[in-house]
């Protein structure tokens, strides 16, 4: 065996093990559960994202009806329907299948997408699509769906079961169906058993959708079907060709690539906050181990003398290290599945986020995600044994056999140049670019500033320390501070598990807390009217021009300006773009939008768009820049110019503002989706939600909410603390751990100790002197790491702020420091010390002096 | 009185030379031999440098000048690995402080020698056994060191010293640390033990009485090691 390789016998290895294990269990416990909760949290979240991203693409799946391809328009206006032919004529494409998609709301209530489909096309390409008539299933014939079942009224719809259920309704029953600006009666004409199941469809015949809801000669899409053993590449050519610039082709790995877009920066910033527990785990073990290694000196300087290899120390010391962090990986797969299991259905897949509204993704188990969770689990402990491993093999043995103690020497200035190097690391990396849309050399900055801020812990505590060195604070305290003074590297060992979490912790508050007050003001700068509309569901059709009319008549307005938001497909890799129509003023954009400084002039002849600053990470335009739009010109596209880049916290993928004129020139479409309104000074703000319901048609009136600009900043912020609440909970979780570190620590070292305490006893110090020394000890050192965390989570905090967000989501913001939070921090840090080495001490002093001068060890 | 076989050592020191840090010499030129079987106690002052000579001996130290030998076996060409080798093969060690591992039971403590060198652990601890009740612990071999005193902790550590049937035993102070009348058992015993097993001694003491077991005694100064005169 390995063990025997490195000249130490199994036996021995196993005895050694067992011995130190059955006489410390606690701190074995402590560091395995350590490990534990950095993994358990690590492949929890992990399987979190990949059930949500699983469930969301299936959810696309399911809308494409499982078509080899699309052609797929970049505006929900749609691209012109000519287009079709030429699609469905192309050599190497067997059948092609023209569709109308739209968001639509039934019975003013349900939000679905209603896609409009022509049965005998789409029974060729997407058969999941079709539905299956109303006789078919009382006569329970089951028969399959075919073309020839699909006679469609014009009046006839087929729903999903999962809309069925949530309209509580059944076919051959009436609905209202809302969409682009109508409110329609159909009547249920069958189910729709292809959809998969929670999946919300409803389809009806495409003339029906084109005529009936005023898109005629338009489509979203072409679903498309190759023929069998088709040159795809070719054929995908041959398409593109034919494309004007508002369509492109996708297909489900460009859909699953837009889908993976939407939220990765989010699910890996989870992945890393969860690491981050890990990490702090492994810095518990290493503690754990440090301390094991520094109480073992002499019974590993015997082992050395009685034969035992320099290497086959470091193995076992090793071994140790796996062994626990094997143990504590094990336990964290076990915690990480039911915590995985439980946020599934308390949470929902995107813990909060907004990602993934609305769905309740089952569980996937990942094998390959539970090995590489358990190898890092195991590899945070491997790595927290290494330097102790390394300093008990290389200890002289016939130094370490008289020596129990701190075996440097106390006037010897702590090491710094590897922390230093460290924490040059840490800085270089964090002025290094994204990778592949991930700020990766933020989080090894991140690393890097960590472990360096712990290697600067010896030489932190001696520097903090040194002026006590002078002051006279009576028997207990003048024995801390010597004792801390003179042996750094204990204080580093114990410390360093609590000056990671801490800093962390601090770095992750600091960073929310500017975040979150940026975001407050912004909120006040882009809700300047009195009431905001919103329509239920993605309705960006919701009002139309002669509803628009009216409500501007309402009695008590000063204004009201209505929005058009619309998804604008810009990249196949990246989820759409925002596009804003609004009324904005070219002369001053600054009234609506927040500019990041200030708009430039417009040439004559151009149409101003201004950018959001995600935009302009995501693509590559500046103020002063053309870009192209799709929007409806000859081409298909339309030039534009960026005057200005503004702050938008409420898109992380994009926005283009652009002013209404335009937009309806451009487009010609006069839709809008929601408005704000600014009152009459003195109007009343209580009446005015029904004087517009009033106006508006029953199936809108009812999707219509009316928010105050006071409750939507306050509704924002809570959606913003809801986003972090899994943030605040692991950072919560982290900081216990790092607590719980401090007892061990404090714990162990006491125990290290008995001897020394037992010779103070037999020269005239009284016990509580001991306690108080201890006390002191622990508040001292609790201190150091209050000083060290806080100023190391700052530096951190800068990474995360000017590093990690604007790379991960695309968002700058100013620092804000919390500082009841710090002090809060400093004070449970600091008592949280002292407690603990006071109940430790008093155990420790619980025994006989005489007999604690008399051990060996 | 056994005579030295100058033939054949056990082991051989010549022209050994030794510093500290700071400079000071512990000895220069020192020379010496230890015969299979023979019993030598090394006597002199605090700091003359005693405990150094022996971990010079047992490879966990090294001379600025000199050679040392074991059984032909020259320490100065042998790398680390090499002398810890050579140390489990040959080698047994008591110590002042007992040493005697306190999560391991005492009959585990005695047997690591045995299993170090890949005895299967049955095999080892059943020796063990016998080794500590030759050692007067009879039946004890399951305890754990907490319960004993410092007496039977030597003990331990005498039956962990020769278990393996080491060629060489170095002790250093191995009564330093116990009461005269426990020290007296426990040098009959320790010196019983190694005449018996046919080994080497090495013991380093500053007892008269210690030293009396002993087939010779040699004074450690800085000039080298002289036979004692007994005054």
């Amino acid at each position: 065996m390995a063990a025997d390789m490195c000249g130490l016998s199994g036996v021995a290895t196993r005895w050694m093990i067992a011995g130190e294990w059955r006489a410390h269990p606690a701190r074995v416990i402590l560091a395995a559960l350590a490990i534990a909760v950095g993994v358990a949290l690590g492949f929890a979240v992990h399987l979190i994202n990949a059930s949500a991203l699983n469930e969301f693409s299936r959810a696309v799946r399911t809308v494409n009806g499982d078509a080899d391809f699309q052609v797929h328009a970049r505006t929900p206006l749609g691209f012109e329907e000519a287009l079709y032919p030429k699609l469905a004529r192309t050599p190497g494409i067997a059948a092609a299948s023209p569709v109308v998609e739209l968001p639509a709301s039934i019975d003013g209530k349900v939000p679905l997408t209603l896609l409009g489909i022509d049965p005998f096309r789409a029974g060729l390409v997407t058969p999941n699509l079709m539905g299956r008539p109303v006789a078919a299933e009382t006569t329970q014939t089951a028969a399959p769906p075919s073309a020839t079942d699909n006679a469609l009224g014009e009046t006839s719809i087929f729903l999903s079961q999962a809309a069925l259920l949530a309209l509580n309704k059944k076919p051959g029953d009436e609905i209202q169906v809302s969409a682009a600006g109508q409110t329609l009666a159909f009547t249920i004409a069958g189910t729709l058993p292809g959809v998969a199941e929670g999946q919300r469809l409803a389809v009806v015949d495409i003339a029906t959708a084109q005529w009936r809801l005023n898109r005629l000669g338009r489509l979203q899409r072409v679903d498309l079907k190759f023929v069998e053993g088709a040159d795809e590449p070719r054929v995908r050519n041959a398409l593109a060709a034919l494309l004007p610039r508002d369509a492109e082709i996708v297909n489900e790995t460009t859909q699953e690539r837009r889908t993976d877009a939407l939220s990765r920066a989010y699910r890996v910033n989870l992945d890393m906050v969860a690491l981050m527990a890990l990490l702090t785990g492994g810095f518990l073990a290493f503690s754990a181990q440090a301390l094991s290694v520094a109480r073992r000196r002499s019974q590993f300087a015997l082992l050395r003398v009685l034969g035992v290899q320099r290497r086959a120390l470091l193995f076992q010391v090793l071994v140790e290290g796996a062994v626990v962090g094997g143990i504590g990986a094990a336990l964290g797969l076990g915690a990480g599945l039911f915590l995985a299991q439980g946020a599934l259905s308390f949470l929902g897949g995107d813990l909060g986020g907004g990602y993934f509204s609305g769905t309740r993704p089952q569980l996937i188990f990942a094998p390959g995600a539970a090995l590489s969770f358990f190898g890092l689990g195991l590899l945070a402990a491997l790595i927290g044994s290494v330097l102790p491993a390394r300093q008990a093999a290389q200890a002289q043995p016939a130094i370490a056999l008289k020596d129990a103690g701190d075996a440097a020497d106390p006037r010897r200035a702590p090491g710094w140049r590897i922390a230093l190097a460290l924490l040059l690391a840490g800085a270089v990396c964090a002025f290094l670019p994204a990778i592949g849309g991930l700020p990766l050399f933020g989080y090894i900055s991140v690393a890097f500033l960590l472990a360096g801020g712990v290697g600067a812990m010896p030489l932190l505590a001696r520097v903090l320390l040194t002026p006590l060195q002078h002051v006279t604070f009576g028997v207990s305290g003048h024995l801390a501070s010597k004792h801390l003074w003179g042996a750094p590297s204990q204080a580093a060992i114990a410390l360093c598990g609590i000056v990671a979490s801490t800093s962390l912790m601090i770095a992750m508050a600091v960073m929310v807390w500017s975040f979150r007050n940026s975001v407050d003001s912004w909120l006040v700068q882009i809700l300047p009217a009195d009431i905001y509309l919103r329509v239920e569901g993605d309705d960006y059709n919701a009002f139309a021009p002669d509803v628009q009319q009216r409500m501007a008549t309402v009695p008590g307005l000063q204004s009201i300006h209505f929005r058009k938001v619309t998804p604008l497909r810009l990249s196949p890799d990246q989820p759409p773009i925002t596009l804003l129509a609004e009324d904005i003023d070219p002369a001053n954009p600054s009234a609506l939008l927040p500019l990041i400084g200030s708009s430039r002039p417009i040439p004559d002849g151009a149409i101003p768009v201004w950018l959001s600053e995600p935009a302009t990470w995501l693509y590559p335009y500046r103020a002063g820049d053309y870009m192209d739009l799709p929007l409806s010109g000859a081409s298909g596209s339309t030039r534009v110019f960026v005057a200005g880049i503004w702050r938008d916290y409420g898109r992380q993928q994009g926005t283009v503002a652009m002013a209404s004129p335009d937009y309806v020139r451009l487009t010609g479409d006069r839709l809008r989706s929601d408005a704000a309104i600014s009152l009459k000074p003195g109007a009343d703000s209580a009446s005015l939600p029904d004087a517009m319901r009033a106006v508006m048609p029953p199936s809108l009136a009812g999707r219509v909410s009316f928010v105050p600009s006071r409750d939507l900043r306050k509704l924002s912020l809570q959606i913003f603390d809801r986003s972090f609440a899994v943030t605040y909970l692991l950072e919560a979780i982290a900081i216990l751990v790092g607590l719980a570190g401090v007892a061990a620590t404090f714990s162990a070292q006491t125990l290290a100790r008995t001897k020394e305490f037992g010779m103070l006893r037999h020269i005239g110090v009284l016990k509580r002197q001991i306690v108080g020394m201890l006390a002191a000890e622990g508040a001292l050192l609790g201190s150091v790491g209050v000083v060290a965390g806080i100023g190391l989570g700052i530096a951190i905090s800068q990474v995360l702020i000017h590093v990690i967000n604007p790379q991960s989501f695309h968002w700058t913001m100013e620092t804000r420091l919390p500082f009841v939070l710090f002090a809060t921090v400093a004070v449970a840090l600091v008592a949280a010390s002292a407690g603990t080495a006071l109940i430790a001490g008093r155990r420790a002093l619980s025994g006989d002096a005489i007999r604690a001068v008399r051990e060996d060890w | 009185m056994r005579t030295p076989s100058p033939a054949s050592p056990l082991l051989s020191v010549t022209s050994l030379k030794k510093s500290v840090p700071g400079g000071r010499v512990l000895f220069d030129g020192l020379d010496m031999a230890v015969a299979p079987g023979e019993f030598v106690a090394i006597m002199g002052e605090s700091g003359a440098g005693k405990s150094t000579l022996l971990n010079l001996i047992a490879g966990l130290d090294t001379a600025d000048s000199g050679s040392i030998a074991i059984r032909g076996t020259v320490l100065d060409g042998l790398d680390d690995d090499a002398r810890t080798k050579l140390r489990l093969a040959a080698i047994g060690f008591v110590f002042q402080a007992f040493h005697i591992l306190p999560h391991l039971t005492l009959a585990q403590n005695v047997a690591l020698p045995l299993v170090l060198q890949h005895m299967k652990a049955r095999e080892a601890e059943e020796r063990a056994h016998a080794m500590l009740a030759s050692a007067g612990l009879s039946g004890r071999g399951n305890d754990f060191p907490r319960a004993l005193s410092g007496g039977e902790l030597q003990r331990v550590a005498i039956a962990r010293a020769l278990v393996h049937k080491p060629a060489l035993i170095l002790a250093d102070e191995p009564t330093g640390n116990l009461d005269p009348e426990t020290a007296a058992r426990i040098l009959e015993l320790f010196a019983t033990a190694v005449r018996e097993s046919g080994a080497g001694v090495l013991l380093v003491t500053h007892s008269h009485v210690a030293a009396a077991v002993a087939d010779r005694t040699l004074l450690l100064a800085r000039s080298g090691l002289r036979e004692h005169d007994g005054r």
